[in-house]
C-alpha cells in the first residue's frame, strides 16, 4: 500500500490531479444478552483518483493500487473530466490546486488496547450487569476499534499522511414489562466515539456504566408520560448533540446552500446574504468548527482537499459568520468556509461535512442551569430526530426525562418530545452550561450526499437551557 | 465478474485446513455516477470495488473478515490467506457460539439480468438535454451490481444485475420542486423524455402561489412515493423476528389485540423484486413471506441466528431482518380517481426524514416533501409549504384509511451508501380520512 514513498510517474494530460489513498481496519467485539457475538475485522483499503482536465472535473475509484491500476483510475477519472467538461457546474481551471504537505497522528494511536480476550470479559462484566432483571428483555454491550490511514498526494507536490485510531463504546438495554417497552443506553446509540484508546472508556466510566444503564431503564417503565405544553427545556449534551448536528450543522454546509443536495439529504433554509448579519441565536450562541480537540471524534490536520484544519467561529454571539463550506464550495460560493472537504472512503468523493463542530461552553453550572428553570423538563439521550429538508422545522425524542419544578429537578418522564423552528429556537438559548457540564460526543453515522456517505462527526457540548419549548410526551 | 467469483470461491476452499468449514459473501459493483444541480455536472466518476466477507468456522466456533479485494488474483489470493490465517488464530480464544445456525442443503443457483447500456456519459447527455435549461438536481448511477456465496460444501449463488437509476427533482425555487424517478434495466431515451415532459407540466403547478397551512387534521392522499417513506420506516426492525420477540418493533402491538384495516397485506416478495434469492449465509429466501395479512401480524423475518437463539424458523432473511423486495397489496381506488376520492385534502407526493415519535405506539413523525397540493374538490389548487405530521400506524392504516391504490408502484432503492443497494419496495397510494399534523 503506497502509504509511503514515492509513487510511479504519471503520463497524464491534466490540469490537476490528486490520489487519496485510504485504509481501514476495524475489530468489532459484541456481548448481547450475555452470549459474546462472532468476532467482526474488516480491512477495506482503496485508492480515490481526482482529475481536472479542461476545465472539468473527474474522478474514479478502485482497489487496485498497484501502478497499472493508479495510471488506469487517473486514465478513467480524465475521460470523465473530458466527457462532461461542456457541463462542468465549476470551472476547475478557476479551482484550488492543494499542494499541502504535512501529517496527523490520533492522540496515543499507538498505545497498547487489551487483548481480544480482554474485550470480550469486559464486554461480559457490563453485560452481566445490565441484564440484572427479568424485565431487561434485550441488552447490548459492544466495542469497535477502527484504525484508519489516509495519504493524499497531488501533482503540485502535496503529500499528507495522516493517521487515525477511534474506539466506539456502546452499551443499550431494553426494558418491558405490562405492555410498555423502554429503551436506555450510555449516550445514544454510538454516541461515545473518540480518537485514541482505552482512557476513552474510562472517560465515559464505560465498565461500571451495566447496571445504572439497566435501573434508569427500569425506571420508565413506571414513569409517567413526559408533560405537554410550552415550557423550558433544559437538554442534555448528548441530546444537545443532536440538536446542534440537525439544525446547526446542516443548514450551515455550503453545498446544501449551493443546491448540490436538494434531491436527496434537502436544501437550507440559510442563504449566502446572510453571513456576517444574521441572527441565528441569542447572544449566547457560540458555535466553532474545531479540528484541534485531540480526543474528538473529527479532529484532523488537513481535510480531504488538502486545506489545512484550522479552529474557526461559524456563529459567535449568535450572529452568523462562516459556512461549513471546503475550498471548492467556497470558491463557487465567494465566501469564506473551512477545512471540510471530506470523504467516507475511498471509495467517494469529497463533499463538504461537518466534522467537529461544537457549542462553546458558558458560565453556568449545572445547578445554575436547573435553578433558573421555574416550569420544564430536563431531557437526557437522543432517540428520534426529524427535521424539514430546509432543516427548520424539527421534532426530536429522548429517551429519559425529569420535570424540573421551581429551580428543582423533579420525578422521571418517559417519551420526552419537542418540536420547534430552526430559526427561532436558537434565539431561545437562555442559559449556556459551563466547561464542567461539556461532553464530547458525536456520532460516526451521518449520512448525506449523492452518492451517499456515512460519517464521523464530533460534537463538544455544554448542557443548555432554552426557553418556552414545544414540549409533549407519547402516545399513552 | 462470475468466474472472477468462481476464482475467489477456489482460493477460500483451498485456504482452509482439516476441520474448518466457510460461509463466504460476495459483493461488487462498476458503478458511474454523475451528480447533477442546476442543470449542469457536479461529479462525474466512476467506482470500481469488490468485497469478501469470510467467516470461519471450526465447530462451534467462528468470527468473520469483511476484505476489499483488488480484481488482481494474485494479490487477493495473498489477502485471502493472510485473512484466513488471522481468523484461524483468533479462533480458539472465542467462545463457542450458540447461536450459529448454518445451512443444511446445498442451494446452488445463479441469476443474470439486464445487459447492454448506452455509455452513462451519453445518458448525462440525453438527461441534460432533455431538462433545456430547468434547475434539474439529481444523481445518475449505472452499471452491473454483483452478488454472491459461497460455502465448503460447494455452495454456490450468483445474482449479477446490469441497472440505472437516475433520480433527479426540478425546482421552482427555495423547497419547491418535482422529484422524478427513472429507473430500470433497459435505457430508453424516448421514455426518458416522457418522463422528463411530465416532470415539467407538473412543475407548472408547484409554481403557483404556496399555500400555509395551520396545524390540525386534515384529508390526505399519500402517492406511493409518500407511502415508501412510511414502508420504509416500519421496515426499520417492524418486521424483525428478533425485534418482534424482544417487544423492540414497533409492529410488536400486532402481536396482541391490535389490527390494522382489513385490506392491509404485506409480504416480503423475493419473487417480484431485485434483490438476490439467497442471504449473507448461504439461506435461500422463499419467494414470499406473508408479514401482515388482512391487518393481522402473521409472519416475520427470521435470521439464522434468531431462528437458534428464539427457537424459530430461519426464512432466509438478512442478519437485520429487513425486508428487501416489501410489498404491499393494492386496493380498489383507481388511481386516476384519487383526487376525486380526496375531494378536499392534501395530495402528498412524498414525505422526509421520517422517524418514531413513540415506537411502540407506532406513531411517527415526519415531513410533507415536493409535490405536497392542496386539493379542492377534486382539483390541485396550490402546492403546500412543508408540514410536520406525527400520527400513529393504526390509525393511517387502521382506521382512518379510506382506500388503497388499485395500481402499485415498483419502486427501486436509491440510497448508495457503501455500494448500490439491489431493494426495492411496491406499493399502492393510500387515502386517508384523517391524517394529523403538528408543525
Amino acid at each position: 500500500m503506497p502509504f509511503d514513498g514515492p509513487l510511479p510517474s504519471f503520463d497524464l494530460n491534466a490540469d490537476f490531479w490528486s490520489l487519496r489513498f485510504v485504509e481501514e481496519t476495524s475489530e468489532a467485539f459484541c456481548v448481547r444478552k450475555n452470549v459474546p457475538q462472532p468476532l467482526a475485522l474488516s480491512t477495506d483499503r482503496g485508492v480515490m483518483a481526482s482529475v481536472y482536465v479542461d476545465g472539468g472535473y473527474g474522478y474514479a475509484a478502485t482497489a487496485d493500487t498497484s501502478p497499472a491500476g493508479l495510471r488506469e483510475a487517473l486514465a478513467r477519472a480524465a475521460d470523465w473530466a473530458r466527457a462532461t467538461a461542456r457541463h462542468a457546474l465549476s470551472d476547475s481551471r478557476a479551482l484550488p490546486r492543494p499542494a499541502p504537505r504535512g501529517d496527523y497522528a490520533s492522540p496515543s494511536v499507538d498505545s497498547p488496547l487489551p487483548s481480544r480476550g480482554e474485550w470480550f470479559d469486559l464486554l461480559r462484566r457490563v453485560a452481566a450487569e445490565a441484564g440484572c432483571d427479568p424485565r431487561i428483555v434485550d441488552w447490548e454491550a459492544l466495542a469497535e476499534v477502527r484504525h484508519a490511514t489516509q495519504r493524499l498526494v497531488t501533482s503540485e507536490g502535496g503529500n499528507v499522511v495522516q493517521r487515525f485510531r477511534f474506539v466506539f463504546p456502546s452499551l443499550a438495554v431494553t426494558a418491558h414489562a405490562d405492555g410498555v417497552t423502554q429503551r436506555r443506553s450510555l449516550n445514544g446509540h454510538r454516541g461515545i466515539c473518540q480518537q485514541g484508546g482505552v482512557e476513552i472508556l474510562d472517560r465515559f466510566g464505560f465498565a461500571d456504566s451495566g447496571r445504572r444503564i439497566a435501573e434508569e431503564a427500569l425506571e420508565l417503565l413506571t414513569a409517567p408520560n413526559c408533560p405537554s405544553g410550552r415550557m423550558d427545556v433544559l437538554l442534555a449534551p448528548d441530546q444537545m448533540v443532536l440538536q446542534i448536528h440537525e439544525s446547526v450543522g446542516h443548514p450551515l454546509e455550503l453545498d446544501r446552500i449551493l443546491g448540490d443536495e436538494r434531491n436527496f439529504a434537502g436544501t437550507s433554509f440559510v442563504t449566502p446574504d446572510m453571513f456576517g448579519t444574521y441572527r441565528y441565536g441569542s447572544e449566547l450562541l457560540n458555535i466553532t468548527f474545531d479540528p484541534s480537540r485531540p480526543e474528538e471524534l473529527a479532529s484532523y490536520a488537513f481535510d480531504d482537499d488538502g486545506t489545512r484544519a484550522e479552529r474557526s467561529y461559524l456563529i459567535r454571539n449568535g450572529i452568523l459568520e462562516r459556512p461549513l463550506g471546503g475550498a471548492i464550495s467556497q470558491a463557487r460560493a465567494g465566501l469564506a468556509g473551512v477545512a471540510n472537504a471530506r470523504a467516507d472512503n475511498w471509495n467517494r468523493p469529497p463533499i463538504d461535512r461537518m466534522a467537529n463542530l461544537n457549542l462553546e461552553p458558558g458560565d453556568a453550572s449545572f445547578d445554575e442551569l436547573v435553578a433558573s428553570i421555574e416550569q420544564g423538563v430536563m431531557m437526557e439521550t437522543n432517540i428520534s430526530w426529524s427535521i424539514d429538508d430546509s432543516r427548520n422545522k424539527f421534532q426530536f425524542g429522548c429517551e429519559r426525562g425529569r420535570v424540573i419544578e421551581n429551580g428543582k429537578l423533579g420525578h422521571v418522564v418517559k417519551n420526552p418530545n419537542y418540536r420547534g423552528i430552526s430559526a427561532n429556537f436558537w434565539r431561545s438559548l437562555a442559559r449556556v452550561g459551563n466547561a464542567d457540564t461539556l461532553r464530547v460526543l458525536g456520532t460516526p453515522h451521518c449520512g448525506k450526499g449523492e452518492p451517499s456517505q456515512v460519517i464521523r462527526v464530533g460534537h463538544a457540548t455544554p448542557a443548555c437551557v432554552f426557553a418556552g419549548v414545544d414540549v409533549f410526551g407519547g402516545e399513552n | 465478474m462470475e468466474a472472477y467469483f468462481s476464482q475467489i470461491a477456489a482460493v477460500v476452499d483451498r485456504a482452509l485446513v482439516a476441520g474448518e468449514r466457510h460461509a463466504t459473501w460476495f459483493s461488487a459493483e462498476q458503478s458511474d455516477f454523475v451528480r447533477m444541480n442546476r442543470g449542469k455536472v457536479r461529479q462525474p466518476g466512476r467506482v470500481v470495488q469488490r468485497y469478501v466477507d469470510i467467516r470461519l468456522i471450526r465447530g462451534e466456533r467462528h468470527a468473520t473478515h469483511s476484505l476489499s479485494l483488488t480484481g488482481d488474483l494474485a494479490a487477493d489470493t495473498r489477502s485471502i490467506v493472510d485473512a484466513i490465517t488471522g481468523l484461524r488464530s483468533a479462533l480458539p480464544e472465542l467462545a463457542e457460539d450458540p447461536h450459529l445456525l448454518l445451512p443444511s442443503v446445498i442451494a446452488s443457483s445463479s441469476t443474470t439480468r439486464g445487459g447492454a447500456m448506452p455509455s452513462a456519459d451519453a445518458m448525462v447527455e440525453t438527461i441534460l438535454g432533455a431538462a433545456n435549461g430547468q434547475d434539474l438536481v439529481g444523481l445518475l448511477a449505472a452499471g452491473p451490481v454483483y452478488r454472491g456465496f459461497c460455502n465448503s460444501e460447494g455452495q454456490r449463488n450468483w445474482h449479477a444485475t446490469t441497472t440505472f437509476n437516475l433520480q433527479w427533482s426540478l425546482y421552482h425555487r427555495t423547497d419547491k420542486a418535482i422529484k422524478s424517478t427513472y429507473a430500470g434495466f433497459a435505457w430508453d431515451d424516448a421514455e426518458l423524455q416522457r418522463r422528463m415532459v411530465s416532470a415539467v407540466e407538473r412543475l407548472a403547478l408547484i409554481s403557483r402561489p404556496p399555500k400555509s397551512l395551520q396545524p390540525g387534521k386534515y384529508r390526505a392522499y399519500l402517492a406511493p412515493g409518500a407511502m415508501e417513506e412510511i414502508a420504509s420506516l416500519l421496515c426499520w426492525g417492524g418486521f424483525s423476528g428478533r425485534a418482534l420477540a424482544t417487544q423492540q418493533s414497533a409492529l410488536a402491538r400486532l402481536k396482541g389485540e391490535a389490527r390494522l384495516d382489513s385490506r392491509v397485506s404485506i409480504s416480503e416478495d423475493t419473487a417480484g423484486g431485485v434483490a438476490p434469492a439467497f442471504q449473507a449465509e448461504g439461506f435461500a429466501r422463499p419467494s414470499q413471506i406473508a408479514l401482515i395479512a388482512d391487518g393481522a401480524l402473521v409472519g416475520s423475518l427470521v435470521s439464522p441466528r434468531t431462528a437458534r437463539e428464539f427457537d424459530l424458523q430461519a426464512n432466509g432473511a438478512n442478519a437485520y431482518e429487513i425486508p428487501e423486495s416489501l410489498t404491499m397489496a393494492g386496493g380498489a381506488l383507481p388511481e386516476r380517481d384519487a383526487l376525486a376520492a380526496l375531494d378536499t385534502g392534501l395530495a402528498i407526493g412524498n414525505l422526509h426524514y421520517l422517524n418514531y415519535s413513540d415506537r411502540p405506539a407506532c406513531r411517527m413523525t415526519g415531513m410533507t416533501r415536493f409535490a405536497t397540493f392542496w386539493v379542492e374538490n377534486g382539483r390541485v389548487v396550490a402546492p403546500v409549504d412543508v408540514l410536520r405530521f406525527d400520527d400513529t400506524i393504526y390509525r393511517m392504516l387502521g382506521d382512518k384509511l379510506e382506500a388503497l391504490t388499485a395500481e402499485r408502484e415498483l419502486l427501486l432503492e436509491s440510497n448508495t451508501y457503501g455500494s448500490r443497494m439491489l431493494t426495492s419496495v411496491t406499493l399502492p397510494g393510500a387515502l386517508l380520512s384523517e391524517m394529523q399534523f403538528t408543525l
